[in-house]
């Protein structure tokens, strides 16, 4: 579980340069920290790290917005 | 009897009050009459398609049983237990989809003007319906084909002519079900305000730029004779008869969809208040923009970066701007002024986010406040409209067309 977790945030780090391991709730997409290019890398590193295959038409932006719903997520397709 | 084009005259709004009285009752007191919405569908497809546009009508019947047929079977391909799921027999899909209205598109650039005898009144935004359809289907989250609800979403006629582009989940969703009565009310309240803000902006705003102003500054730029101030005069008065006319039309068709308890997605959202580039692209024709966001500019850049076509991530990003944004110049259609259009966005994106990687790494000297957002805001608006001056095909009449005078 937690292991899912961090993976995410590490990732979220890598792309995005901050850290949300305290803000779990803030919304990626109205800061403009992530955008289509971020989503697909995003997408690509999920698929790589953990095995996510979650296909770009899954992806819906809303229900993908925050860091605790990208691990939530996540932890639903393990 | 007269025909119309959606939206085009008071009559048209006349006929939609009265049909959609007893869905509306019905939506209120927790049913879709299907039956019922069926009927008031045929009847305003026929006012468009039907009359003098009779061969249109052919078409567009001809056009959706093989689109239905194509999507049915790309589905049941993909349905079958152990379903291979190969990459060609997707592509075939695609292009199977998009043949009939290359063609539409292609006819006028080699013969002369002369429209395709398969084209019809909104073939473009039907297509969008269906590739995005047959991707969802591949990607494997469109599990279930009904051909009657695939042709009620292909056809769903408040958004026929000139979209918003909607998608068949949510499309099904709403169609499947029927609002809780208080939030049904809250719909119509919406709609019935956009149909009213849709008569302002096409019937008052698009009006006086579109009918008013425009013929004036065009002939006053015609017999200047080559460059005039008459030129950036036309660029703001077309930018602003495109901008009312198609938010206009954008807000009928939503109102009515809602009216419909459907929640079709909206096309516009103040682009002029655009700080960049990209900016205006969330902003403008979004449901179009989104759509290639979706199923060009995202499924290129996955592919690109899978299969290492560049090694760099900003190469990787700018090539598919310039891409995503020329088959959009294509799409509207086989002249240098739509494809330089295309590609002025394109290049536009790729200044943009290169603008704001510099800006992001210099964030100490280069200053940022109301000013400087004001000022972005003005060259985003500008630039904008430059290139609406380009699409507009008036430099093309201006100075390569035949001489009038």
């Amino acid at each position: 579980m937690d292991d899912v977790k961090e993976t995410v945030l590490s990732i979220l780090k890598d792309l995005t340069g901050e850290d949300f391991s305290t803000k779990l709730d803030e919304n990626l997409y109205d800061s403009a920290l992530l955008d289509s290019m971020g989503t697909v890398q995003l997408l690509l590193d999920l698929q790589d790290k953990l095995g996510v295959e979650a296909p770009i038409s899954e992806f819906n932006r809303s229900e993908w917005d925050t860091p605790a719903k990208i691990i939530a997520k996540v932890e639903a397709t393990k | 009897m007269r025909w119309y084009i959606p939206y085009g005259n008071p009559t048209y709004f006349i006929w939609l009050a009265v049909a959609l009285i007893p869905l509306m009752l019905g939506l209120l007191y927790g049913h879709r009459f299907r039956w019922c919405q069926t009927l008031i569908s045929l009847f305003f497809l026929i006012l468009t398609f039907g009359g003098p546009n009779w061969h249109t009508g052919i078409a567009l019947i001809c056009y959706l049983a093989y689109q239905i047929v194509l999507v049915g079977a790309y589905s049941h391909y993909r349905q079958r237990k152990s379903s291979a799921n190969k990459g060609w027999v997707f592509v075939l899909a695609v292009v199977l989809a998009i043949v009939p209205l290359i063609v539409v598109k292609v006819t006028p650039a080699i013969q002369s003007g002369k429209q395709s005898i398969i084209g019809f009144l909104g073939i473009s935004y039907i297509t969008f319906k269906v590739v995005q359809t047959i991707m969802e289907t591949r990607d494997g989250i469109i599990k279930d084909y009904h051909p009657v609800v695939f042709a009620q979403f292909l056809l769903f006629f408040p958004t026929i002519s000139s979209g918003p582009i909607d998608r068949y989940r949510r499309f099904v969703s709403d169609y499947q079900n029927v609002p809780a009565q208080k939030d049904y009310l809250d719909l119509v309240q919406t709609g019935v305000h956009y149909v009213f803000l849709g008569f302002l902006y096409k019937f008052v705003l698009a009006y006086f730029f579109g009918t008013v102003l425009m013929p004036q500054i065009q002939f006053a730029a015609l017999m200047a004779h080559g460059f005039s101030w008459y030129i950036v005069g036309y660029m703001y008065v077309y930018s602003m008869d495109l901008f009312f006319d198609f938010a206009g039309y954008s807000l009928f068709a939503v109102g009515i969809s809602y009216l419909m308890g459907i929640k079709t997605p909206m096309n516009f959202n103040q682009p002029f208040k655009s700080k960049n580039i990209k900016d205006f692209w969330n902003r403008w024709h979004m449901t179009l923009s989104f759509w290639f966001r979706d199923y060009i500019f995202m499924r290129l850049v996955f592919f690109m970066m899978k299969h290492k076509t560049f090694k760099s991530r900003i190469t990787t990003a700018n090539v598919c701007y310039i891409i995503n944004m020329l088959i959009m110049g294509f799409w509207h259609g086989e002249t240098w002024f739509y494809i330089l259009y295309g590609l002025l966005h394109g290049c536009a994106l790729v200044v943009n986010d290169t603008w704001l990687r510099y800006k992001k790494k210099h964030r100490d000297k280069i200053p940022h406040n109301k000013l400087t957002e004001l000022f972005a805001t003005f060259i985003t608006f500008n630039f904008v409209c430059f290139t609406f001056l380009i699409f507009s095909g008036f430099l093309n009449t201006l100075f390569f067309g035949p001489s009038k005078f």
